[in-house]
């Protein structure tokens, strides 16, 4: 088993015939993705590498390929419009990789999407990846392997650096997912925890943080009272000063909440092991068991 | 990004909000002719994107034209947490009666744009919220219908008893509402509104942050960006789509990723050393990119070792190889590097390294471990 993603999730890619989105699109085919259809305004009837149907609407596509998930690849100013589009057509589970989604749209989007009953993932996330399933969005499939440990995070290349360490030490995953550093996202650590904690095959979870907002210290609350798996910890930006956005929109520390020592300190104050770097991530999972 | 004092100020005017006149001096002599226009004792501000303002010296009364001039001349010599002061804001002096404070701000735990009032205003509001928090309402704001007029009434009550007054704030309150949405805002406040004896509610103080990611939309907007007032280090990286923030230590990092750009600061501190910057190159990386960001760091004369640390993802290691070759051709480096690079096209990347007389390493640890017993000239 997995959480989100399996060998059932048929793909739509909107914005297929995009930069990023046709390379992705080709990355994710080659994977084992089921990529049933893509949307690209304009181009409807037309064929992507000659094996994809092209349509203009998300409506159509579902219609035609019954699409069950869907990446998107639009551009920032079109990125809202893209999810609630996919939500209104009835997709239940949206992952919207585009990064600069202005957080003023995420306002509207995030209720819109909830009333809908999808999913949503992201916005600014790597996707997902199941080893051996189906990966959606952009995160290497080479540096995953197969195995039964869970990975959630708010980062993109950390994610790789850590799954990467794990994979050479011979610990699979049954999904990775990074749920993205913006301010106003999807899917947060606790709906991930939860189906970690739900799915059969996950052992063990290692969560990924950092500096911004209190969601990781909601997510250790959880694990303490919810979760019957141990949870591994990281949190980036130990040495970031406040008041200063670190890149992503979500990591900057403001006021007294978001510092790394204090989610850090939440994270162990509730069962939490701390990796105090991501090498050690594989040593304390390693004791977890 | 930060817009001045009198820039939000005239965007909030232009959304109705009553606010006294003001003008900009850049010299001691133009806010002297300022404050004589106006006549009567004037406020002079340093227009800087610092908060702490008045503590730092930089908000002055003055009473004739010529203490204008002298506290002008003081206040444009200040530097106030690093940033210089280039321009003042001369208004008026207003007659006081109460102090409050109106903000609002994107929230992310509710994911909705939220009102913060407080009758307590002209101090720090998150003194407000952590020492007498009965003192601050928060209220957020549905963005499918904005804020209802009875919503800002509620708040103009907890403000003021006086139905007049009460009704004054909340008109505010829209009018602040329509500024943020329609300059794509991340957050706007006004500290203090305040009362005048004449019973009239009149907003002193402007701030507002844009939204980097709006800055598309509102062209006008984006317009507003001083550059004088911005670290240069910044400016030139955000010109070169990279996102740099210096710090005080001396290893230079160069990193693909917000998070594994924190995480590698962080390992860097672990092994005993201080970065001297956070530098992002970004998803999609070109050589270009690799040359620009090399430029930025090397410019910081307290960089002693560069470390590269990139996982090629949607970045190909080969185009940062490629990048730093020719930045290093064409400015031949003073400073030792450490590469470490892996993942997309990596065997590419080290036979371009190799064959151009750069060792590159793949384990991240030993990367960071090395760049820093060069940096502080101690061995690993």
């Amino acid at each position: 088993m997995s959480i989100f993603i399996d060998n059932s999730t048929r793909l739509l890619v909107q914005g297929i015939t995009g930069r990023d989105g046709s390379f992705h699109t080709r990355q994710m085919i080659e994977y084992g993705t089921k990529v049933v259809g893509g949307v690209t305004p304009g181009k409807g009837g037309q064929k992507f590498d000659e094996t994809v149907p092209i349509f203009n609407t998300v409506e159509q596509a579902v219609k035609e390929t019954g699409a069950n998930a869907t990446v998107i690849y639009v551009p920032p100013m079109f990125a809202a419009d893209a999810m609630m589009e996919a939500a209104d057509a009835g997709i239940p589970f949206i992952v919207c990789i585009t990064e600069g989604v202005p957080v003023l749209d995420m306002t509207k989007v995030y209720p819109f999407v909830k009333e809908k009953g999808a999913r949503l993932l992201g916005p600014n996330c790597p996707g997902l990846i199941s080893p051996g399933k189906s990966k959606v969005g952009i995160i290497p499939g080479r540096i995953c392997t197969p195995g039964n440990i869970g990975l959630v995070s708010r980062s993109g290349t950390l994610t790789y650096e850590v799954v990467f360490q794990m994979t050479r030490a011979g610990m699979g995953q049954t999904t990775c997912v990074g749920i993205g550093g913006d301010p106003i996202n999807g899917t947060n650590f606790i709906d991930c925890l939860a189906a970690f904690e739900a799915d059969p095959d996950t052992t063990s979870v290692v969560m990924i943080g950092e500096i911004g907002g209190t969601d990781e210290q909601e997510a250790a609350t959880f694990v303490k009272e919810k979760m019957s798996k141990p949870v591994v910890g990281f949190i980036a930006g130990q040495t970031a000063p406040p008041g200063r956005r670190m890149g992503h929109a979500g990591a900057i520390i403001s006021g007294s909440a978001g510092t790394a020592a204090e989610k850090m300190q939440a994270f162990e104050e509730n069962g939490i092991s701390v990796a105090k770097r991501p090498i050690d991530v594989v040593e304390l999972l390693r004791n977890a068991h | 990004m930060n817009i001045h004092e009198y820039q939000a100020k005239e965007i909030f005017r232009n959304a109705g909000i009553p606010i006294p006149p003001g003008e900009i001096a850049t010299t001691p002599e133009e806010a002297e002719a300022i404050a004589r226009k106006f006549g009567g004792t004037v406020v002079v501000k340093a227009q800087v994107h610092a908060g702490g303002r008045g503590k730092a010296g930089g908000v002055k009364l003055a009473k004739t034209p010529e203490e204008a001039r002298e506290i002008a001349k003081a206040i444009l010599s200040l530097t106030i947490k690093d940033l210089p002061v280039q321009k003042v804001l001369v208004t008026p002096a207003a007659d006081i009666d109460t102090e409050a404070y109106v903000g609002v701000i994107v929230d992310r735990a509710s994911k909705r744009a939220v009102f913060m009032v407080s009758p307590a205003g002209g101090i720090d509001i998150e003194q407000v919220a952590a020492e007498t928090p009965e003192k601050l309402m928060r209220y957020p704001v549905d963005p499918r219908f904005g804020l209802m007029p009875f919503e800002a009434m509620e708040m103009g009550f907890f403000l003021y008893d006086d139905v007049k007054k009460a009704r004054a704030a909340a008109k505010i309150m829209q009018q602040l509402y329509t500024a943020f949405i329609d300059n794509g805002g991340s957050l706007a406040e006004i500290n203090p509104l305040v009362t005048t004896p004449a019973g009239d509610v009149v907003a002193l103080d402007a701030k507002m942050v844009i939204d980097d990611n709006e800055l598309d939309r509102y062209p006008a907007v984006a317009a507003l960006r001083d550059e004088s007032s911005e670290d240069p280090a910044e400016v030139q990286a955000r010109k070169a789509n990279l996102t740099f923030i210096k710090l005080d230590g001396n290893v230079g990092c160069v990193v693909n990723g917000a998070g594994l750009a924190m995480a590698t600061m962080d390992l860097v501190k672990y092994y005993g050393g201080e970065p001297a910057n956070f530098l992002d190159i970004g998803g999609s990386s070109n050589p270009e990119k690799v040359v620009n960001a090399l430029r930025i760091i090397t410019s910081d004369p307290n960089v002693k070792a560069i470390l590269f640390n990139i996982f090629g993802g949607i970045t190909r290691t080969d185009d940062v190889a490629n990048g730093i070759v020719t930045a290093t051709k064409q400015n031949p480096l003073k400073v030792p590097i450490v590469i470490r690079l892996t993942g997309t096209n990596e065997e590419i990347a080290l036979k371009i390294l190799t064959e151009n007389g750069f060792s590159a390493m793949t384990d991240m640890d030993e990367a960071v471990k090395k760049a820093v017993s060069l940096a502080t000239g101690i061995a690993a």
